[in-house]
């Protein structure tokens, strides 16, 4: 017999090796529709309330062939490995798709998307760039109120407030969960490999998500009972801040290079889990205003030294002794905020090294050499 | 060999000249010095993107710059590749657009054409051409620690839905009241009126201008476009770009009634999609004139006069916002394609040539299915060239000229 943690860490890492299998048995077991998203400000909460499970899509690094010819080499392999999957039928459990309006790259993919992918269901939520207005708050409410309209012409059926409003409440619990599990990692890292966070994390993308939310409850429990104790590690304390990160091999190899990676600002980690939503009776203001004061994504602006402000609250609590940014090539949001950010850590004395991702991580040798001088350094 | 290595003699060569040109060079270096002595005259900056509504600033007589018109001068002067990989060193991914980087390094080092660009006193940001934009000021405003204003307009997928126009004229009242506390003084209605009126009539006439090329022989090449549009960029709604586009449109006026061909013997008519290739405009209008081909129109300059329609000049602020959010780059490839084959129908054009260009996703994510529907709905022969605006690096010479002599083959047969 498996411990009840072990149980539950096995299945999450088989959803997340594996996510189209996941979808197409789910789809079969519940008749439940699937719709995908690429990016953490879609508005899940209504897909949810929908009854639809919302299924994040990470893109594949394997063989581009179709989509080479719909988009140029100089795209995020994101977008091209996203539309790879698409055009060759790998996704043909979803019932369509909702983009949110976030980077250049993504705001054409939608429209190639729409006009090659085939699916039913297309939505775009165009939501606004700034996020520090008032008239951009309304403007938020006004596109999530939109985008529930959409999904209820495009799946013919109503949302109600009610349903909204219990989908937050699971999200709440999601989210709340999901941040316990990274503050006791932060505390005991012995807890459980972060590889395992990964899985969580990827698995809380694409699971159903009162089954998600049952299971990842149930393991937060358990591991806090664990006899592990509050143990200052010797091992230096790593953040990842970046994108979307695909790339389970690179905790492994920080590891052992002898870095453990104890907290994260990663549109796939925290930037995902962070941000509760008032449960108020008027669930769409209360969805807007945690998608415009959560911890903003370089694609959308909050203030001009936002992000570097909340990387560097995040790196003195969770006592950080360097910071990993990890983009994938092709990135401008990422990008551009590089210099800036590596200025304000540097400022502090943090140190910080970028690993760029093409369509694949480099070899693992290489890695870890990177990663190992650079915790040497520390 | 390609006869444009051949160096003929060419009689019609003077009477080619564009005359304006002279006017154009001292109306630029009059408002460069205007702009670089702003402090002295107590005029105030500001840098704003190229897709922005600078008549607001001109009617508060704010000296607008547009780092987007340094980064065409720094790509026309070849000074290119030295400025990007000094923003490179900086931190600067190689991959970005390289208005920004060779702009970001200009700020940076004083370098480039003209030593750098004027500070600014504040920022204007309109993302109706791009996401790079916004960043690229949130470095800028980092870097000059000034106020920056962003102007959001969302990107039209299929249709500018209605919350999306309100959001937009609610930010036109917040730029007046952000220039109104910049400026320390309320915007007078009454100049903005006239303001907004010299804008549309600038912007009439410059769409007069492109359409001279509709005529046979075209009396200008797009080449030539992307040098005289500075002014509806960057000094619309003011009297001189009035006069100076009356100016050019008469020459053209002139050419037409004399028969003059821009591109002597012209044979084919193209269309060029994206922006210039900055450091090899000459390059290219040779080649094609080598093949008597002229690129009679494209989708760049046309860009802001296309908007034109949806402006009415006596409702000029609301009008103008939100004409300004449904500008070429900033709609769905299915609403491109309407107005590609509008303008494919109108010049007559034989082929479409179409700048892939690595710095600029939004204009060029896209431009393969642009290319299909092009290709099956107009049947029109097609080619793609891949390079970059302003990053020489990117420009394979020898391939590219492969490309274009096989491409004016298959027109030719
Ligand atoms: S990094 Fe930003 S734009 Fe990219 S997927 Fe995440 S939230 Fe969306
Ligand atoms: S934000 Fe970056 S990683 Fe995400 S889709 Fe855009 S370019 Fe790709
Ligand atoms: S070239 Fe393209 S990416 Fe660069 S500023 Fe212009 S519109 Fe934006």
């Amino acid at each position: 017999m498996m411990n009840p943690q072990d149980e539950i860490l096995k299945k999450f890492q088989t959803v997340s090796e594996n996510p189209h299998e996941y979808a197409r048995s789910i789809k079969e077991q519940t008749g439940k529709k699937i719709i995908g998203f690429f990016c953490s400000y879609t508005p899940e909460e209504l897909l949810q309330a929908a009854g639809v499970v919302p299924f994040r899509l990470f893109g594949t690094a394997r063989d581009i062939e179709l989509a080479e010819s719909h988009l140029q080499s100089y795209c995020c392999s994101l977008v091209r490995g996203g539309l790879e999957d698409a055009l060759r039928g790998r996704l043909d459990f979803m019932e369509g798709t909702v983009f949110p309006h976030t980077c250049d790259s993504i705001q054409r993919l939608s429209d190639i998307w729409r006009l090659n992918a085939g699916f039913d269901v297309h939505i775009d939520a165009v939501m606004p760039v700034k996020l520090n207005t008032p008239s951009a708050r309304k403007y938020m409410v006004d596109v999530l109120a939109g985008v529930r309209k959409d999904l209820e012409k495009s799946l013919n059926i109503t949302i109600t407030d009610h349903a909204i409003s219990e989908s937050i409440e699971l999200y709440n619990r999601i989210r709340s969960s999901l941040l316990s599990l990274y503050r006791m990692r932060s505390r005991k890292p012995a807890v459980i490999p972060q590889s395992a966070v990964y899985h969580t994390m990827k698995a809380a993308m694409v699971m159903d998500r009162a089954e998600f939310a049952k299971d990842l409850e149930a393991l937060v429990a358990s591991l806090e009972k664990l006899p592990v104790k509050d143990v200052e590690t010797v091992r230096k304390r790593i953040m990842l801040s970046g994108g979307i990160c695909n790339q389970p091999d690179i905790y492994k190899i920080i590891d052992k290079a002898g870095g453990e990676v104890v907290w994260d600002d990663l549109c796939t980690g925290l930037r995902y889990a962070a941000g509760f939503i008032e449960e108020s009776n008027q669930p769409i203001e209360a969805l807007a205003n945690r998608y415009t004061r959560r911890i903003v994504c370089p694609a959308k602006h909050a203030s001009i030294t936002a992000r570097g402000e909340s990387l560097l609250a995040e790196v003195h609590k969770q006592k950080i002794d360097g910071v990993v940014f990890l983009h994938l090539k092709f990135c401008d949001p990422h990008a551009f905020d590089y210099p800036y950010l590596k200025d304000f850590l540097g400022r502090e004395n943090v140190p910080s090294m970028l690993l760029e991702i093409e369509e694949q991580a480099p070899p693992e040798g290489q890695l870890r050499t990177r990663f190992e001088t650079f915790i040497d350094m520390l | 060999m390609s006869d444009m290595n051949k160096k003929t003699v060419d009689p019609g060569k003077d009477n080619r000249k564009i005359k304006s040109v002279s006017r154009m060079k001292e109306i630029m270096t009059h408002y460069y010095i205007d702009a670089k002595t702003a402090r002295e005259s107590g005029k105030k900056v500001a840098w704003i993107t190229s897709g922005g509504p600078v008549e607001p600033l001109i009617a508060m007589d704010v000296i607008p710059v547009y780092p987007e018109n340094h980064g065409a001068m720094v790509g026309a002067s070849k000074m290119g590749v030295d400025l990007c990989q000094k923003a490179e060193e900086m931190g600067y991914s190689s991959d970005l657009c390289s208005y920004a980087r060779a702009d970001i390094a200009c700020a940076a080092t004083q370098g480039g054409p003209i030593g750098g660009l004027p500070e600014p006193d504040f920022l204007v940001c309109c993302n109706n051409i791009c996401g790079t934009v916004l960043k690229w000021y949130e470095v800028a405003a980092r870097y000059y620690k000034v106020p920056l204003f962003i102007l959001d307009t969302p990107f039209i997928h299929r249709e500018m839905r209605k919350e999306a126009q309100q959001y937009v004229m609610s930010q036109i009242e917040e730029y007046i009241a952000f220039l109104e506390a910049q400026c320390g003084r309320k915007m007078d209605y009454d100049r903005m009126t006239d303001v907004g009126r010299l804008a549309v009539e600038g912007l009439r006439l410059w769409q007069a201008v492109l359409d001279t090329a509709a005529h046979k022989p075209s009396p200008i090449t797009a080449f030539d476009l992307f040098f005289h549009l500075g002014l509806i960029v960057t000094l619309r709604g003011t009297q001189v770009t009035v006069d100076y586009y009356q100016g050019l449109l008469d020459e053209m006026n002139e050419r037409i009634a004399n028969n003059i061909a821009m591109v002597p013997g012209e044979k084919y008519r193209l269309l060029w999609d994206n922006l210039p290739v900055w450091y090899k405009t000459r390059w290219l209008s040779d080649k094609f004139a080598s093949h008597k081909a002229c690129l009679v129109a494209d989708t760049y300059t046309s860009a802001w006069s296309g908007v034109l329609p949806l402006i009415d000049e006596d409702r000029f602020l609301e009008t103008m916002s939100l004409s300004y959010s449904q500008v070429y780059i900033n709609i769905s490839h299915d609403m491109m394609i309407d107005k590609l084959s509008e303008m494919i129908r109108k010049y007559d054009a034989d082929g479409l040539v179409m700048h892939s260009n690595r710095s600029c996703k939004p204009y060029s994510l896209g431009q393969y299915d642009l290319q299909k529907m092009v290709m099956e709905q107009l049947g029109i022969p097609t080619l793609i060239i891949e390079a970059d605006m302003v990053d020489e690096r990117h420009f394979a010479e020898s391939q590219i000229e492969t490309r274009i002599d096989a491409f004016m083959e298959t027109l030719k047969s």
